[in-house]
């Protein structure tokens, strides 16, 4: 066991947390699942790309630093500390990126990666149909070949799209092959918003903001180059990309460590004015801020044994259970503390709403339950 | 940065996995209870014990022993000159050679007083000399402690042991068992030999004084019952998954019904959750981090609270068969009862955790 950082990793943490404290805006933006926010965090993006700071594990090449899953780490955690806006790129940074670096072309990545990095291109996922949530495989949007113009033509619909009203550029999976069963003869798309054929229809979260959207796909024709892996090896490439949405690097532990200690100061401060409502919630503060901790703790290990060669695999859902219920107690301990104030719009009550999306996305909880009992634990399918 | 338990550890806890699996049965757990042969539990204990596993936070070369109990004389740090060099008889490994170790002893559930010799009794002996340290350290002498603040908490072991480890104010003192007096406890796990114990006022060998010592010992304590949390629950998904598998009913698996993966899941997902806080308390231990008493409480309130999630899961997966003494998982749903309220339980250590964090 060794719990220390080497020089490395301290200065790296320690230029991180400079620039963050230098440019991290004052006031919160708004929200940035709004038009207007939207627009705020787009400028927020570019300064973080000038900087290099947006895709900070990437190759130089594409915009990156080369940094390691550790540096990665500790840059998330200065960054939540920091209060730096959330990344409205991170659809596309978070699980694109990872299944454009594993199976895109290069010409693939040197069109797509340093404009992605850059904030350029705004990648939204296609994934779920008014059909197909849970039960992905069961998608039934077409991809019709069109030999002559050497490309597909796409055809379906797609929801719960986030950010898909204020994004360029869809990924997703589409049936190829019709006569394949479920998860075989799907394709792995990548599609521009502005082609002729597509609608947007963007529409209200739970949480009062146009931070979803519907899109409609009416023959749209996408080129071969814009098919990512094989044709009708969709599935497997698509996996690769909730791997990563599912594991470490949508949520690192930073954020759940600067929440805790955000509840503790909460916490203190009721504690001045109301004592007892502060005592009777003292006890589940504590525990969120334990699980914090052991959120950190875990994944510490998990990138120890990545970084070893030794893949975490469906321990992934595993991260995803913790981390998303684990907001959602966090919050409500929060809102028990303020009391009535919970009910005015703040930062406890929107990051409640938001907290409440974490068990649905990415994989309903219900889905990661099976995979953790069948596949960590080895109890039958049927 | 390597989240990882080393080498040295990970090869000891191996060496004791593989000796607890050939000798420690649940047969052997139950001879721990009651009108047992509690013989064939000294025997394991022994040739643990020949493989060091007493000795383990002992130094490589420990002081000599010093004159018999009773004889005042304060702690030995290190070796005086002139002193006869001790024995060859610690690994002299670190509280990070705690959680490997004691999660193995956990699994099998043994009933010995491995977090009282082991990570509490033997290294203070060591420190002071004392002449019992040989016969602790072969497992002919049973060493038990109990650190509480309250002098009138039952102490495990009890029944069986041979030496204890007392608090007496802000300082530790070994005593014999002809110096106490016992009156034994019944225990919903009979196993834990429990009696209260009263120590005469004067007495007893000095171990350790001051509060920085006993601390650090109370720390170790809690570790190992951490561990000894993490590997008791390992053992009881381990035993319903094996058990919802084979049991049919609606002639399929209960396993494959979706209400009992998602309890099974829940269970499995507190477990690995505590088992990286555990590994992370050790090192703050061994490493002498300030923020070590942090670490500890985090660690035994997470792997509490495990315990007791995994050990209700589990006697109910295994419906009316997991309700019966005959079946083996009682014998680790008790101690994990038990240990979960032992050495702090989730309450006093959230309470701990309030006081650093100021709340």
């Amino acid at each position: 066991m060794d719990l220390s950082w080497s020089e490395a990793e301290q200065s790296f943490r320690l230029e991180a947390r400079a620039w963050l404290r230098a440019n991290v805006p004052e006031r919160p933006l708004p929200s940035g699942d709004t038009r207007a926010g939207f627009a705020a965090h787009l400028e927020w993006e570019h300064r973080l790309h000038e900087a290099r700071w947006s895709v900070v594990s990437w190759p130089e090449a594409f915009g990156g630093r080369d940094a390691t899953l550790w540096e990665w780490l500790l840059f998330e955690e200065e960054y939540y500390r920091a209060g730096a806006p959330q990344r409205v790129t991170q659809n596309g940074v978070f699980l694109l990126a990872p299944t454009v670096f594993a199976f895109g072309t290069p010409e693939q990545q040197r069109r797509i990666l340093p404009r992605m990095a850059a904030a350029q291109d705004l990648w939204c996922q296609g994934w779920s149909e008014p059909g197909a949530g849970s039960d992905l495989a069961s998608i039934s949007s077409r991809a019709i070949r069109d030999e002559a113009s050497g490309g597909w033509r796409l055809s379906g619909q797609k929801t719960w799209t986030t950010r898909g009203a204020f994004s360029t550029h869809l990924f997703g999976l589409f049936r190829s092959d019709p006569e394949a069963r479920r998860h075989h003869g799907l394709t792995y798309f990548l599609v521009p918003l502005d082609a002729p054929g597509v609608t947007v229809r963007g529409f209200e979260r739970l949480d009062g903001d146009e931070g979803f959207a519907e899109v409609f796909l009416d023959d749209v024709f996408v080129p071969d180059t814009d098919v990512l892996g094989g044709v009708n090896q969709g599935w497997t490439v698509a996996m690769a990309t909730t791997g990563s949405e599912r594991g470490l690097t949508l949520r690192s532990p930073g954020r759940f460590l600067s929440a805790a200690d955000r509840l503790l100061d909460t916490a203190r401060q009721v504690r001045t004015t109301r004592r007892e409502r502060a005592a009777a919630h003292r006890d589940r503060a504590v525990q969120a801020w334990i699980d914090a901790q052991a959120y950190q703790l875990f994944t510490l290990e998990q990138v120890t044994a990545i970084t070893e060669g030794r893949p975490i695999g469906a321990e992934s859902s595993l991260n995803k259970l913790f981390w998303s219920e684990l907001d959602i107690r966090l919050h409500e301990t929060a809102l028990d503390l303020i009391g009535a104030e919970g009910e005015a719009e703040g930062p406890w009550s929107k990051g409640f709403l938001f907290s409440l999306a974490g068990p649905i996305y990415a994989g309903t909880n219900e889905i990661q339950r099976t995979i953790v009992a069948e596949r960590l634990l080895g109890l039958p399918r049927k | 940065m390597r989240f990882r338990t080393a080498e040295d550890d990970a090869a000891l806890a191996q060496a004791v996995a593989e000796l607890l699996a050939k000798e420690a049965s649940p047969e052997v757990v139950r001879a721990g209870w009651p009108g047992g042969p509690a013989e064939r539990v000294d025997a394991v204990w022994r040739k643990l014990a020949e493989m060091g596993v007493t000795a383990t936070l002992v130094p490589e070369a420990a002081a000599a022993p010093g004159p018999g109990p009773g004889h005042e004389r304060g702690p030995v740090r290190g070796h005086e000159p002139g002193h006869e060099p001790g024995h060859d008889l610690g690994l002299g490994l670190d509280e990070n050679a705690l959680p490997p170790l004691l999660r193995e002893l956990g699994r099998s559930a043994l009933p010995v007083p491995v977090v009282e010799t082991v990570a509490v009794g033997a290294p203070l002996l060591a420190a002071a000399a004392a002449p019992q340290l040989d016969g602790v350290l072969a497992g002919r002498l049973l060493l038990t402690a109990s650190l509480s603040a309250d002098a009138t908490a039952p102490v495990p072991f009890a029944e069986r042991a041979d030496l204890f480890v007392l608090r007496a104010g802000a300082s530790l003192r070994l005593y014999e068992r002809g110096e106490l007096r016992l009156d034994p406890v019944a225990s919903v796990d009979g196993s834990r030999a429990l009696a209260r114990v009263t120590a005469p006022a004067a007495g007893g060998l000095l171990l350790a004084e001051g509060a920085a010592a006993v601390d650090r010992a109370w720390q170790r304590g809690v570790l190992g019952t951490a561990a000894l949390l993490v590997g008791l629950s390992e053992r009881m998904v381990e035993l319903t998954v094996g058990y919802v598998r084979q049991r049919h009913q609606f002639g399929a698996p209960v396993g494959s019904f979706q209400a009992v993966k998602h309890a099974l899941a829940d269970a499995h997902l507190a477990v690995r959750f505590a088992a990286p806080a555990v590994l992370a308390a050790g090192s703050a231990q061994a490493g002498g981090d300030p923020r070590a008493a942090v670490a500890t409480s985090l660690a035994k309130v997470l792997a509490s609270d495990a315990a007791r999630l995994v050990a209700r899961t589990a006697v109910q997966c295994h419906g009316a068969i997991g309700y019966t003494t005959e079946y083996d998982l009682h014998l680790y749903a008790k101690r994990a009862w038990a240990l979960a309220a032992a050495w702090g339980d989730p309450t006093d250590h959230r309470d701990l955790l309030a006081h650093a964090l100021a709340l």
